[in-house]
Parts: structure tokens; sequence; C-alpha cells
């Protein structure tokens, strides 16, 4: 237990007198990487968005590396280096991609009440790295993230967390609407992080990718885990007979 | 050798690809066509220089007006209602020094009111979910109300001693431009460095550009888009304020119908409707041209009432050009 990197404990949440999350009680293990699996509607996107700061629970703990916190917004997620890459990703298609890598958190030469010149310099060099280090080939930092293909966004998402020292990444139904060349260089992506420290919690419909690149499966149904086992003591068949 | 000029072409590529990208290209080459357009057909007249003082003399008004939209629309909103509070602020500034209140402080009231209906207007949408659209139409009927209200029906006197040497009076070699165009080039500046080279600049973007994206990285998009109603409505009532210096009186019906030629400025100079794309400059490009267009009919002899279509037909044709350019802009793929 002590190798936890988060600890929620017994979360509820309630949508309008829907009880969306019945009590749910998970650790995340560093450096691993988690698949959650579960139909619409089973909670796996309410955990996540409490644990992004989107949503709040009505009750339970959260700890992160053994500190009970609370995570009121986005922000307060990404500064425990939380960082969450959503399905219809988390880019904005009209700026580039160096401005991208830096929204909400762009180096500033001074600054008054947090409103600063940029510093381009360290954008433009920093982002040559960062897209660098997650081996994502892209012609140059300026180019338009509408430009990209899907899978090359996620990558620019992923390279943007890695380059914030997250310690957790989430990644909501990354593979959805890519092609199957897309889907593997995201897989390869999260099977990544491991190697570079980094838990990863790895959202999608889709069994096969998650057996594809996941430590450990939790299943989630009806609001509650249902299941939770290494890959190598489970299969897709089982995983399939409890949702 | 053959690769020096493989370079040389890939370097001239990324150079066409660049311009193409720019909003503001297809207003830019239009202003200047047009320029010369009118050059010819005026015989020289439109560029001598009684007639550039004229045209500059009235451009930071709409300028002023054009940039806070720009803005506006960048961060993914709208705003009708800047054509009343160009109205209602100097109109609140007059009522104010007829009560014997002192310049600076009827100045600071002015802006105030304005900066509070920009306040407003982002509250309200963003609060109740509803499009600005709907806020600043209400907002353009309650300001024009309100500005006939205080005026009390006869638009009040002003006193004699204004400081038209700070906001009116002209400047340079040759008499050449209005106090006002000294604001409105430094407006200009301090917008188009905010927007391109700050971090808020960068929000503003991002918030206009895709919403959820720009919240999920933990931008407060609510406080971006407040801000920039309320720099919107303050550009505009300031706007007003230099109008009724030049022209000496607070008629409570100035700016009706600026509303839709600032969006028309701000769209010929390619900011989008949906938000995340434009310049300052582009707004300012807009603006220019539509001062061209409306000086430069009548020195042609053209009836002035084509002024209208000229301009209907130029916010279309700018969008499609624009919208073209960037395809071609996209078509063109770097390798490497």
């Amino acid at each position: 237990m002590t190798d936890a990197i988060i600890s929620v404990r017994d979360l509820h949440k309630w949508y309008s007198g829907v009880h969306a999350l019945k009590g749910v009680t998970l650790d995340f293990r560093r450096g691993e990487a988690l698949g959650l699996v579960g139909d619409n509607g089973a909670g796996k996107s309410t955990l996540i968005n409490i644990l992004s700061g989107v949503h709040r629970a009505d009750n339970g703990e959260i700890k992160v590396e053994g500190r009970a916190v609370s995570i009121a917004t986005p922000r307060d997620a990404m500064d425990l280096g939380i960082e969450t890459i959503y399905q219809y990703n988390s880019m904005v298609p009209t700026m580039s991609i160096a401005r991208n890598l830096f929204i909400g958190r762009e180096p500033t030469r001074f600054s008054i009440l947090g409103v600063g010149i940029l510093d381009q310099k360290k954008m433009a060099e920093e982002s040559v790295r960062a897209i660098a280090n997650v081996d994502l080939h892209l012609r140059s930092p300026d180019a338009l993230v509408g430009e990209l293909s899907g899978g090359q966004r996620q990558g620019v998402a992923i390279a943007r967390a890695m380059h914030f020292k997250s310690k957790v990444m989430i990644l909501d139904e990354p593979t959805n609407h890519l092609s199957v060349k897309e889907t593997n260089k995201v897989i390869g992506f999260v099977r990544g992080l491991k190697e570079q420290g980094v838990t990863g919690v790895f959202i999608s419909h889709n069994m096969h990718h998650v057996f594809d690149c996941c430590d450990r499966i939790v299943a989630m149904a009806r609001g509650e885990i249902v299941l939770d086992k290494r890959i190598e003591d489970t299969s897709i068949d089982e995983v399939h007979s409890v949702l | 050798m053959r690769l020096e000029i493989k370079y040389r072409s890939l370097s001239l590529k990324r150079l066409f690809k660049t311009y193409l990208e720019k909003p503001e290209l297809a207003g830019l080459i239009l202003l200047v066509l047009l320029i010369i357009l009118f050059q010819v057909r005026s015989h020289g007249v439109f560029l001598n220089q009684d007639n550039l003082r004229g045209i500059l003399g009235i451009l930071p008004e709409a300028g002023l007006v054009a940039i806070g939209v720009t803005i506006l629309m960048i961060s993914g909103e709208f705003d009708l209602s800047v054509g009343s509070v160009f109205a209602l602020m100097p109109m609140t500034m007059a009522v104010l020094m007829v009560h014997g209140w002192p310049f600076p402080l009827a100045l600071l009231a002015g802006l105030l009111v304005s900066a509070a209906i920009g306040y407003i207007n982002g509250y309200v949408t963003i609060r109740f979910a509803i499009p600005s659209f709907i806020t600043t139409l209400g907002m353009l009927f309650m300001a024009r109300s309100l500005t006939v209200v205080v005026s009390g029906g006869f638009p009040p006197l002003l006193p004699a001693d204004l400081p038209n040497w700070l906001f009116t009076s002209f400047v340079g070699p040759g008499n050449m431009f209005r106090m006002s165009f000294l604001w409105f080039v430094a407006v200009a500046l301090l917008t188009s460095l905010m927007l391109s080279r700050t971090n808020f600049g960068n929000w503003i973007k991002a918030t206009g550009g895709f919403l959820p994206a720009a919240a999920a990285m933990g931008i407060p998009t609510a406080r971006v888009k407040i801000v920039c109603f309320m720099l919107c409505s303050v550009l505009s009532g300031f706007a007003g304020m230099l109008q009724v210096l030049r022209l000496g009186s607070p008629l409570p019906s100035i700016g009706e119908g600026m509303e839709l030629q600032a969006v028309a400025s701000a769209v010929i100079g390619g900011a989008s409707l949906a938000g995340g794309i434009g310049t300052v400059m582009g707004g300012i490009i807009g603006t220019t041209l539509i001062r061209v267009i409306d000086n430069g009919l009548v020195l042609s002899h053209v009836d002035a009432n084509w002024f209208k279509f000229a301009i209907g037909f130029l916010t279309i044709f700018a969008v499609v050009a624009n919208a073209w350019m960037r395809k071609r802009a996209k078509a063109i793929k770097m390798e490497g």
C-alpha cells in the first residue's frame, strides 16, 4: 500500500439524484499502467473527472503520495502532477504546437498579477525538446495543431504532460476515432510511460487496447468496482462477463 | 548547388504558407487595390494631404471600437452594444460636467460606466449560458435608452474649457493628425502586444479557439471573457468621447449602426465569428477599408448610396477569400 501514488477511499458522487459513484476505493500504484474499463455510465468518467478537478466528490477522501488533498479545479490537479488527456483532445486547433504546449503555464519574462510577457525563445526551445522526447516527428513547433492528425495531437498532449513532469497521466479514450496505425502509436506512448516512471491511467472501451499496454485492469459497473486484477491473472472474457 | 536551390524553394514555400495563414492578408491586399483605384478615379485627389487628414481624423473613432470588437470576437464572444455605449459614455460625461464635475472626474465616471456595461454583458452571458448576441442586443436597446433618458431630451451644452489639445487638436508635420490618432496608435500597439506577446493573449486565443481545452488546462475562461467584454466597452466609450469632442456636442444618436460596421471591420480583417482567429491589425485594416470606401466613393463621384452595398459585398468577399487562402495554406505540406 505504501507505493500508492493516488489512493481514493469511499468516494461518492450524486448527479441530481443519480448515485454515480457508490463508494469507490482504489489505489493507483506508482509506475503502473492501469486500464480502467466499463460501459457508458459505469462511473469511470465520474471518477476521472473528480481526480482531474472537473467535478468534486460529495463524499470520500483522496490522498496523493500519502497526503490528503482537495482537488477543486483542473489547475489543482495539474499542480499535484495529475494530467488528463481527454477524448476530444485538450489542444486548441487554431494555435501552434508551441503555444498549445504551454497553455495556462506559459513561461514569462516578468509578470504583474500573473499577467506577463511571454518568453517566446524558451517556449520554442522547450517545445522542440518536449516533442523530440516522446519520439514524435514534427516539422516545426510553429505548425498549427489543427493541421496534425489525431494521433499526432495525442502525442503532443502526452509530450506536454511529460514536459511538466506529471506523475499521473490519465488518458480518457485516447484511441477513439484514430486509425489502426495511430492507435498503435498511442499504445506505444502508454507503454513508454512506465520507462519514464509515470503512472498511466488508460480508459477505453476497447478491451484489446487495454490488454495491449496495461499492467492491471480495473472494471467498473453501476458506480462500483467489480473487478481489479493484474493482466496476467485475468482475460478479456472474464472482464466482459463482469460488465 | 542543387541542394541550395532546393533549400531556397523550401524556405520560399514556407514563407508563402506563413503569409497565406495570416488572417489579415485578404483585407490588406483589398485595401492597397482600392487605394490605387480611388487615387486613379479621383485624379489624384484621394491621397492628397487634405483628404488624408480627413480620413485620419475620423479613423480612430471607428478603429478603437473595431479593436475592442475584434479582441472580443477572438475570445469567442460578440458585442452589439458598442454603438450605444459609444453614445452613453460621452453623454454621461456631458451631464456630469453640466452638474459641475471637472473633466478628469467625468472622464473617469464615463469609463467606469462603460466598464460596468461590459461587465454586465459578460457576467450575464456566462452566468446564464446564453449567446452574447442576445445579451448585447438587449444592452444595445437599454444603453441607447439610458443615453436619451439622462440627456433629458436635449443634448447638454459642453463647457468651453475642454482639454481638446489632448484629444482632438491637429498635430504633427503639416498638422496631419489629430491627437486622437496618437491615442489610437498607442491603444493599437498595446492591445496588439497583449494579444501576441503576453500569456493573457494566449488565454484569449485558447478560450475562443477551443473552450473545453482551455478550461481543462486551467485557464479561467469566464474571467478572460469578462475582461474582453469590459475592454471592448471601455474602448467604445472612449471612442464615443473622441467623437463628441470632435463634433463639440453630445448627440444621443451617435454610434447608431456602428456595431455592425465594427463586426464587418473585424471580419474583413480576418477575425473568425467562431473565435480563436484574428488580429488587432486585421481589425484596423478592416476599419480603414470601410473609411477608404466611404471617402473614395464620394471622391469618384459615385452615388453615395452605394456605400452600404460596397461594405456588404466586401464583408462576404473577404470571408470567402480568407477561407480559400486558409485552405490553400493547409494544402501546402511542408516535408521534414
